[in-house]
């Protein structure tokens, strides 16, 4: 029975693995796809054709594409992440601080919404129909319905601009104070606690009330069980593949949460980095910040499964 | 009594079928859809004139939505911008969907390595968050409308192909496919006589959600200058290009995703309160 | 009071997807004497579940108790709150429900669920509970009484967790155990020890219970008296006895009738015309060995013969493989070995490879109705599909066919443009049969087609197979568990076990089986004698080697 776990941890892990080189090399030739060449774009308008010859061979631009992804690959698990076009430094170097400063921001959101939406979401279960389920049930269809902008502007709006809280923009450089870190991330936290929490309370509310209405929980209602009862401990564990699964699911929305809100806050995270690096066409270092937020998305994904596969009581 | 039964449920689904929530968010819909056909006829003003000599105009009678950070009429570019939001939209929708449901269907009834190998590569493609897919696509080949099309279609192609290939693959169990193929039927009549009309409810409500998610991560790469580029606008870029009235509340910043909001909670809401005949029916 | 249980006039109402109200219990009084085990017996639909349910104060989802009282040990059910109903819950009333597999918590152990009444209502600490759930495993004659709490659900057979879950129903010193249909999901020689622990710890300790079930043969052993049901009614009421000797309501009769089906004419001059012979035919599942033949063997090498006009059961239990047997024979489930030859020729494995006319000659119809029909589609266009792809027929020779299919299975012909949901279960059975009849087959192969079928049902669908044979010539290969079903309408039936055949013997000869596990199968099935179960003897060599449990 053990050993059935592990070969389907295995399983799902190889999984990730072939997934992740497909994604790798999709990303690898999006960027590559770019019209006009790179050596010219590089070396300007004004550049002979020679030395975009001379440059585009020492790029190796003219091996075949399958060729340069296996180098960039290469390069990649050696911890080489290129150079950037724009301002010719080590991608890696441009990354590394700023990649902290997102880790941060998703990290206090994570530790924030989680508990928030399985407490709402599960709640909601418990009291279905009620008053209190109807309101927690609009409330996130509203948010998940309306895009991430919309509730950073709302959010701006009431606690920047009429209760004048909060700054609207971070800067984490600035921080000299408790007080002053606690206002500079409140709006990206804020903002992103609500759109990933919205999705997060749905699915855990249709995970549990789904465990609900099966024959062991009526069972349990037949024995004389309190309702709670019911949901802690004949609904919730059986319930745990698929809320641990919402979770993730919803965590992944951080990714294009974090997009936005380092944008509209103007948040020095590898989000706006990549935003700018696109509006300069950098691909080295785009190349790299789609990498590792594809990266952290599959490690989610593949830690809820396995989780789940754990979790599982039928394979014990 | 299981046939007074089935009787008297398709009475009210021809009947009273949606409930006041319904008729409300469907008539939103409607009406936005009219909008995007006719707006270039009903505009009062053409969206490039100068009409205020104020940035940042509040409401007022002539323009009822202010006027922008140039000072245009707004009303004439939340309606224009309709055009832009909802046709790309829809024109993304219809292409991922198609694509996406037919191929499970396929995946679904075939099954062997055609589906092993669709499935992995889509899931794969699945696991590109959105929002930075479009950015690598933006980064690399720009952002023409479409691009943005195919673009749009491309990332909503696996959800698509996975939520109708889940439904497929739940009908292809049914005796009734095992029944069709020791007839000796061909795959296309399987697909399309089988299990198409078993899953196209579904699959519709599935499209209108579809709709939404294009609607919000267009309106998402708009906003961040990377959608529709100037001088044509739809909703997300109108909120980018008037955000410099954020401080004040402009109704130039807070329209555009009222306009936005409208129409996505209207279609979460009509799904949502769509009869459960028709939501649910995925066996 | 005198009696335990004194139900008066009760009324539930259901509220339809639709949102439609329908009253589906109509007043029914019943009364329970102090360890009185009285059935509950009726066809689907007949309100027999709910009745017993709301003796528990409890309604499913989408029902309402709407009148009427639940005296149930001098309280009324109907009329206490929730709370004061969970309280009386699991220690006056217990209930032992009908899927046990599905009723037991997959993530916790076996005997938490077991002693999790007497946490519940803090009857006593957790140790002595589970000194008594030992005890009780014990007397419900589970193999390793002491081991077997500490195992998952998913880790033990259906047979024993129906047992567990009466030690979890007992546990608690319930006045009243309710039963719901809890053998029906069994096979029948599991069944027979199940019926007999429930009998003698429900004897031993003097419990009233009420015992719902389709299945008269079974209730005969263990019910003092029988309340038949239908449409929310309440029928007859009477003794076990008076039931079985004196049925008085003409719907109690017909369920009796069913029970002594009629013996098919037999076929006096034996044809020498084979329809379809298999030699050998192994197949399976998994893994393919060196040797070509699959890991699992669901059939191992098979062999069988049908004549043409005669028909062919094939009997065993769930598991045995009788099921891929007949999907091999049609080529769904592509056999790994052997041969198969239909009318003179041989057969390709896989059906894909067999020409158009070969598939029309075969045809299958499978035991769910609702499965096999496409509910997307008017039954017209349901029956018309064969017409058009086998015989070109166009649209109006296409209409006329269903007119006359639809009369060959004694359907309305207006029934034509309803949607299968809209047909009762027989209905579907039958649409489901005109369509096999639309390819003119000569052989139609029945995969359990009774089965979903109440007792009434099942027998007149027997009846009309056995009248369109008459007139049409058709051979049926008839698989089922269902003994008393094959005997009615084939002349030769095959027991098969474990994926082989272990005998093959004609209908008459049943009671003279030679092989020792077609002895043990026939002799497991319940007669409707209320004395069988007691006098039943079985060797226990023989149980033990063949049994499920």
């Amino acid at each position: 029975m053990k050993s059935g776990v592990l070969n389907l941890v295995l399983k799902r892990l190889a999984i990730t693995v072939v997934t992740l080189l497909i994604v790798l090399f999709a990303v690898f030739f999006a960027t590559s796809m770019l019209p006009g060449d790179t050596a010219s774009i590089l070396l300007g308008q004004a550049a002979t054709p020679e030395a975009v010859a001379g440059l585009r061979e020492a790029m190796h631009l003219n091996d075949p594409a399958i060729l340069r992804f296996l180098r960039w690959l290469f390069g990649l698990l050696h911890g080489d992440l290129g150079t950037s076009y724009a301002n010719e430094m080590p991608v890696a170097q441009l990354i590394g601080g700023r990649f902290v400063n997102t880790m941060e921001l998703a990290g206090i959101t994570t530790l924030l919404s989680v508990p928030l939406a399985l407490t709402l979401g599960i709640t909601a279960a418990m009291l279905r129909g009620s008053i209190y389920d109807r309101t927690v049930t609009i409330l996130s269809i509203g948010i998940i319905s309306v895009p991430e902008f919309m509730v950073a502007t709302l959010a701006v709006l009431v606690f920047a601009v009429y209760l004048r809280w909060l700054p609207a923009l971070s800067s984490v450089n600035e921080a000299h104070s408790l007080t002053d870190l606690v206002r500079i991330y409140a709006m990206p936290v804020i903002t992103l606690t609500f759109v990933i929490s919205a999705q997060m309370i749905r699915m855990t509310r249709a995970a549990v009330i789904e465990t609900l209405s099966t024959p062991y929980v009526e069972m349990a209602l037949l024995k004389g069980a309190s309702r709670s009862r019911m949901v802690l401990k004949h609904a919730l564990p059986n319930a745990l593949g698929p809320i641990v699964n919402a979770v993730a699911l919803s965590l992944s929305y951080l990714v294009g949460g974090v997009i936005i809100v380092e944008t509209i806050f103007n948040y020095p995270g590898i989000a706006k980095l990549m935003v700018d690096a696109v509006a300069t066409r950098d691909l080295p270092l785009i190349q790299s910040c789609a990498m590792i937020f594809c990266l952290g998305y599959l490690l989610l994904i593949t830690a809820a499964d396995i989780i789940a596969i754990i979790s599982n009581p039928r394979l014990r | 009594m299981t046939m007074a039964r089935a009787v008297a449920s398709r009475r009210s689904f021809l009947g009273h079928s949606y409930n006041l929530v319904g008729v409300i968010a469907s008539l939103i819909i409607l009406a936005w859809t009219l909008i995007a056909i006719f707006a270039p006829y009903i505009i009062p003003h053409s969206i490039g004139d100068i009409v205020d000599d104020d940035y940042f105009g509040p409401m007022r009678q002539g323009l009822w939505l202010g006027s922008d950070y140039l000072g245009r009429d707004m009303l004439s570019r939340v309606l224009m911008g309709a055009r832009y939001t909802v046709g790309i939209s829809l024109a993304a929708v219809a292409i991922s969907c198609f694509s996406g449901v037919v191929l499970g269907m396929i995946a679904a009834v075939t099954g062997g390595w055609l589906d092993t190998c669709l499935s992995r590569f889509l899931d794969a493609m699945n696991s590109i968050p959105s929002k930075l897919f479009g950015l690598v696509v933006v980064a690399a080949v720009g952002s023409s409308i479409p691009v943005l099309i195919l673009t749009l279609a491309v990332i909503y192609i696996p959800g698509a192909y996975r939520f109708a290939r889940a439904l497929a693959v739940n009908i292809n169990t049914m005796d009734f496919m095992t029944v069709a193929r020791v007839r000796g039927e061909s795959t296309i009549y399987l697909i399309g006589s089988e299990i198409l009309p078993n899953i196209i409810r579904p699959v519709l409500a599935d499209f209108g959600l579809r709709f939404v998610f294009i609607v919000l991560l267009l309106s998402g790469l708009s906003f961040l200058g990377l959608g529709l580029q100037p001088p044509l606008a739809d909703w997300g870029a109108l909120v980018r290009e008037n955000i410099g009235g954020l401080p004040f509340a402009a109704p130039a910043v807070i329209v555009p995703s009222l306009a936005i909001a409208s129409l996505t909670i209207s279609v979460n809401l009509l799904i949502d309160n769509l009869p459960k005949k028709i939501r649910d029916r995925d066996a | 009071m005198t009696n335990l249980v004194e139900v008066r006039n009760l009324k539930i109402e259901a509220t339809t997807d639709a949102g439609r109200v329908v009253e589906i219990i109509k007043g029914v009084s019943l009364d329970i004497a102090d360890g009185e085990i009285i059935a509950l017996i009726g066809e689907s639909g007949s309100g027999k579940t709910t009745v017993a349910l709301s003796l528990m104060g409890h309604a499913r989802p989408g029902c309402r108790i709407t009148g009427g009282e639940i005296n149930v040990n001098g309280k009324n059910m109907a009329a206490l709150s929730e709370k004061e109903r969970a309280k009386l819950r699991g220690t006056d009333i217990a209930y032992v429900p009908q899927s046990a597999a599905a009723s037991f918590n997959p993530s916790s152990t076996i005997m938490e669920q077991v002693i999790e009444v007497t946490r519940i209502h803090k009857l006593m600490p957790p140790e002595q509970a589970r000194k008594r759930a030992v005890e009780l495993f014990r007397a419900l004659s589970l193999p390793d009484p002491e081991g077997i709490g500490a195992r998952y659900p998913h880790q033990v057979s259906g047979g024993q967790l129906q047992r567990l879950s009466a030690a979890m129903a007992l546990i608690g010193d319930p006045k009243l155990v309710i039963f719901d249909e809890p053998t029906t999901a069994l096979d029948v020689t599991t069944q027979i020890d199940v019926l007999k622990a429930f009998k003698s710890v429900m004897r031993a300790g003097g419990i009233a219970g009420v015992y719902v079930s389709h299945d008269l043969a079974v209730v005969a052993q263990i019910a003092d008296r029988i309340v038949v049901l239908k449409g929310g009614e309440v029928q007859e009421t009477g003794t076990t006895a008076q039931i079985l000797s004196a049925a008085q309501h003409p719907y109690t009769r017909e369920l009796l009738a069913a029970f002594e089906p009629k013996r098919r004419q037999a076929q006096t001059e034996a044809s020498t015309n084979q329809l379809l012979r298999i030699d050998n035919v192994t197949a399976g599942y998994g893994a393919v060995r060196d040797d070509g033949l699959p890991l699992i063997r669901a059939v191992d090498s098979v062999s069988l013969l049908v004549e043409k006009g005669r028909n062919l059961g094939v009997i065993g239990e769930s598991g045995c493989g009788k099921s891929t047997l007949a999907r091999v024979i049609a080529g769904i489930h592509p056999a790994a070995a052997g041969d198969i030859v239909f009318d003179g020729k041989d057969l390709q494995r896989a059906a894909r490879n067999r020409s158009q006319d070969q598939l029309r000659e075969m045809q299958i119809v499978f035991q769910y109705a609702d499965t096999a029909l496409n509910p997307a589609k008017p039954v017209e266009d349901i029956i018309a599909r064969p017409l058009a792809f086998y015989h070109r027929l166009d649209r109006q020779a296409r209409s006329k066919r269903v007119d006359e299919l639809l009369d060959m299975v004694r359907l309305p012909r207006a029934l034509r443009y309803r949607h299968p949901s809209e047909l009762s279960g027989g209905q579907k059975q039958r649409v489901n049969f005109a369509r096999a009849l639309a390819a003119n087959p000569k052989l139609i192969i029945c995969d359990e087609i009774t089965s979903a079928l109440d007792t009434v049902v099942a027998s007149a669908v027997i009846d009309l197979l056995k009248e369109l044979q008459r007139e049409l010539g058709l051979s049926y290969i008839f698989i089922s568990h269902d003994l008393s079903v094959v005997e009615a309408i084939c002349d030769e039936i095959m027991v098969m076990y474990n994926g082989e055949r272990v005998e093959q013997i004609t209908p008459d000869k049943v009671k003279a089986a030679t092989h020792p596990y077609s002895k043990l199968l026939f002799s497991s099935v319940p007669k409707l004698d209320p004395t069988w179960l007691d006098g039943l003897v079985r060797d226990p060599e023989l149980v033990s080697q063949y049994g499920h449990r």
